[in-house]
């Protein structure tokens, strides 16, 4: 039974990280409405900002978070001036296929650049704190796992409370509804998905600062969070933002399960299975009422 | 002059929707804007808005040359407008959705409570008060269109554009919404109206102005137009009793 929790207790942990990785992602494609192929690798850059902030600067991987977020926020905002503004104003189905090859060369780009910069060695960051944590009935939490999942938290309900209850917010979802009406109601939507785009990228840096110290980090890791955030988001159903982080859950427990009941090398396949069950049998997802 | 269109030309692939229309609209008035489907009447109002840019021509508002203003800086500027199918922002609440146009359009409110009291009365003036936490998809059609007219009336414009507004609503509500746009053109906002129902317009409008098949065929006060000999011909199809 204790082996049984600890497995999903390991995948709950897993979870948050898909959760906030794909939150990111959900939130240009709710937005903006474009699929954001290098996703995964604004993750891996976010990592490298934190594992430089350890290495060189000899920061914990938690205070790293406030270089991560501005960082990786300026440099979505740096990508959407140079390149997404201009794939936002395409229409329809030009729209969609352009950003899927925008988007997936520039993360080719991103993660040789990356590659080229750091080299492909695999990081890692180990903070001194990394063995601890709290036994709970024979169910070991590390408490960098725990403070993972307390900061996903704190940022989905922060994130809720921005675009439910601030005007800011309540524009980019006005400009996710219909953009063409938020614009004749003066709301600048230029301005709505620089911003919008700077939120994913950061969220995606934090995602990419959990992965340090969680797996490990090199150039080549992007393709993967982009896969994991597109499941997610999948599941989630498109178009819910917040349905990412219980979505992430789900995805991460049942990896952790398959892996531990069935064997690890279909850890993977497993949740393919699901994304495909749900595109088949609950299209709009598992987090939205019809 | 609020308004001016200048030899306005509109093509989507070679289809002309608008051709060379020139306009002005005076400061005050209520302009009436007719013309059988697809004569390129939303066309115009799109061109207007900004939505798009006219193939040729130049539009000026007060004077400036807005022909390449981005839409939302014309709603700075102070053009608003409600869609003939109704675009509400629908998971947003019905004081949210006026409040955008207060807190984004022209002269905006940035402080929150200041922003909501004077959304309260534009929402007033429609008669929507009573239903301002509720969330917009849940309102009726007719209801949806107030609160339309209302988001655009939080916008603070000088000039409102009204597409098809009476369309859907039945005889009473005609008479009513016909007072509002009356008592709004009283607060000193110039109204443009697109309608189908032309006994309505002729009731409201100073000017009427005709389209037909992307052209201007004619100009003029309600009973000019409807003895016009090409509005009849065009459109009307026999003469109008007004």
């Amino acid at each position: 039974m204790s082996a049984f929790m600890q497995t999903l207790v390991w995948g709950i942990f897993a979870g948050a990280i898909y959760g906030i990785a794909a939150m990111g992602l959900a939130l240009v494609f709710g937005v903006l409405k474009i699929l954001n192929i290098a996703h995964g690798e604004l993750v891996m850059l976010g990592g490298y900002v934190g594992f430089w902030a350890f290495t060189a600067l000899g920061w914990d991987p938690f205070l790293a978070l406030i270089l991560v977020i501005p960082a990786t926020f300026v440099l979505g905002i740096v990508l959407d001036r140079v390149i997404y503004r201009y794939v936002v104003r395409l229409w329809g189905e030009e729209k969609i296929k352009n950003s899927l090859l925008v988007s997936f060369g520039l993360g080719l780009v991103l993660s040789n650049l990356a590659q080229w910069v750091f080299t492909g060695d695999e990081r890692s960051v180990q903070p001194s704190y990394a063995g601890q944590g709290l036994d709970v009935y024979g169910v070991l939490m590390p408490y960098t796992r725990l403070a993972t999942l307390g900061i996903v938290l704190v940022v989905t309900v922060a994130l809720h409370l921005f675009l439910r209850k601030t005007y800011p917010g309540k524009a980019i979802l006005a400009t996710a509804e219909d953009y063409e009406s938020a614009e004749l109601a003066g709301i600048n939507i230029d301005r709505v998905y620089m911003l919008t785009f700077a939120l994913s990228a950061a969220l995606a840096g934090i995602a990419g600062q959990f992965v340090t110290f969680t797996y490990a980090l090199a150039p080549s890791i992007g393709m993967f969070w982009t896969l994991k955030a597109m499941i997610v988001i999948v599941l989630a159903g498109t178009g819910s933002i917040l349905g990412a982080l219980p979505a992430g859950l789900v995805l991460g427990v049942v990896e952790a399960l398959s892996g531990a009941y069935l064997a690890q090398t279909y850890k993977e396949l497993v949740g393919l299975v699901i994304f495909l069950l749900v595109v088949i049998i609950r299209p709009q997802g598992l987090f939205v009422r019809k | 002059m609020l308004l001016k269109l200048e030899e306005v030309s509109k093509a989507f692939k070679g289809l002309m929707a608008v051709h060379a229309v020139s306009a002005e609209v005076h400061e005050g008035e209520i302009l009436g804007l007719i013309g059988p489907n697809g004569a390129g009447k939303t066309t115009l109002f799109n061109l207007i808005t900004g939505v798009y840019p006219p193939t040729e021509g130049r539009v000026f508002f007060e004077e400036k040359d807005i022909t390449k203003v981005a839409p939302h800086a014309r709603c700075w500027m102070g053009i608003a407008r409600t869609f003939q199918l109704v675009r509400p922002f629908p998971e947003l609440s019905v004081l949210d959705n006026a409040a955008m146009g207060r807190v984004y359009g022209r002269d905006p409110i940035k402080s929150r409570s200041r922003a909501e009291t004077a959304c309260l009365e534009s929402l007033e003036i429609v008669g929507l008060t009573g239903r301002a936490s509720e969330k917009a998809k849940s309102l009726t059609l007719v209801d949806r269109k107030r609160l339309e007219l209302a988001r655009a009336l939080a916008a603070k414009p000088k000039l409102l554009l009204l597409d098809e507004l009476l369309a859907g609503l039945n005889p009473s509500e005609v008479l009513t919404s016909m007072q509002l746009i009356k008592s709004i053109r009283d607060m000193g906002i110039t109204i443009i109206m697109v309608e189908h129902l032309v006994k309505a317009v002729f009731g409201v409008a100073d000017r009427i102005v005709v389209l037909n098949a992307g052209e201007l065929i004619a100009e003029g006060t309600p009973a000019e137009v409807s003895s016009d000999q090409n509005v009849i011909d065009a459109y009307l199809g026999k003469s109008l009793r007004v």
